[in-house]
């Protein structure tokens, strides 16, 4: 029943851009509702795992990459942490599932970033765990890069997150 | 199974957001929920070429409506529908008294006004499925009191 999950999105995808002529307000559609099921997806990704507590930003985003994105897609994007202050990280994916049905994108829709939904699941997410985050598209395998890679920034240091907890 | 809280999340979502969409531009709700049920139209016509890829003709109209109430309602909302009706001459019935999409949203009549908004994808996706059987139809859904219904 992924195929459900796949086709159902496909189909979204495919009315907004009927709806919307701009690629941006697509993108933004797109995001929002990924916001809105990300808020509670995590409620129901906590009741299945039943995880601890991540301590440090790249235990959350192992979390997500490991856990999360196998429980809810079936594949395991790969971590590496993208800057010395430890608040950035890429999710690289080399099988999307979401997009086994899409062959390419339409000329007329060369900034439209199919997977955007995606984006604003992780970012909602992560605010119900009080961790606020940026999370776009780095690369996008349908735009002809060769991964779709995922980048998260969690906006706050983590010597602040210590304080927070005392 | 995970794979249907992400589902079912998406379809809520997909209904919210058309709905405030509508709200703040023009267009009135007739157009979502036509929107709504285009969508499993596209969803149930997909879905339908790949279960049937393998499986035997049909030997005719029930056979279709068996298949649909037992294998493809098992596969999108694992369970079958729990009673099929029909008059012999066109018109059928199918009743789910547990519909997986209504059954978080309440146990009774409360937001029983909200329940058509929800069905409308899933009347679509029925509609595709038999489209792409070869049968032109017309799915209606009514919900007398959640999570039931026809």
């Amino acid at each position: 029943s992924r195929e459900l999950f796949v086709l159902t999105y496909g189909a979204l995808v495919a009315q907004l851009c009927k709806d919307y002529e701009k690629d941006e307000d697509v993108n933004t559609f797109l995001d929002r509702m990924g916001y809105g099921i990300g808020v509670r997806l995590i409620d129901d990704f906590l009741a299945r795992s039943a995880v601890k507590k991540c301590r440090s930003y790249s235990e959350t985003a192992d979390m997500i990459a490991q856990v999360a994105f196998k429980m809810y897609l079936g594949v395991t994007p790969s971590v590496s942490c993208s800057n010395t202050a430890g608040n950035e990280f890429s999710l690289i994916l080399d099988k999307n599932p979401l997009v086994d049905f899409v062959e390419e994108l339409p000329a007329e829709r060369a900034s439209l970033c199919y997977c955007n939904l995606l984006c604003g699941v992780i970012r909602g997410a992560l605010e119900m765990v009080h961790l606020a985050a940026e999370v776009t598209f780095l690369q996008d395998r349908l735009k002809g890069d060769a991964v779709t890679e995922i980048g998260i920034t969690f906006l706050r240091k983590a010597e602040d997150r210590k304080h927070k907890r005392n | 199974m995970a794979d249907e809280a992400l589902f079912l999340l998406l379809h809520n979502e997909m209904v919210a957001g058309l709905y405030r969409a509508a709200e703040q531009g023009e267009g009135e709700n007739g157009r979502c929920t036509t929107k709504l049920e285009s969508m499993g139209f596209r969803v149930g016509q997909g879905l339908i070429e790949r279960f049937t890829k393998d499986t035997a003709r049909f030997k005719d109209e029930l056979d279709i409506m068996k298949f649909i109430c037992k294998d493809f309602w098992t596969t999108v909302f694992r369970k079958q529908i729990d009673n099929l009706r029909t008059n012999h001459q066109g018109i059928y019935v199918l009743q789910d008294n547990k519909f997986r999409l209504l059954t978080q949203m309440s146990a009774g009549k409360q937001y029983l006004e909200h329940a058509p908004k929800y069905l409308a994808f899933t009347c679509g996706l029925i509609r595709g499925g038999l489209s792409n059987l070869g049968i032109k139809s017309i799915v209606t859904a009514e919900v007398s009191s959640m999570p039931a219904c026809k």
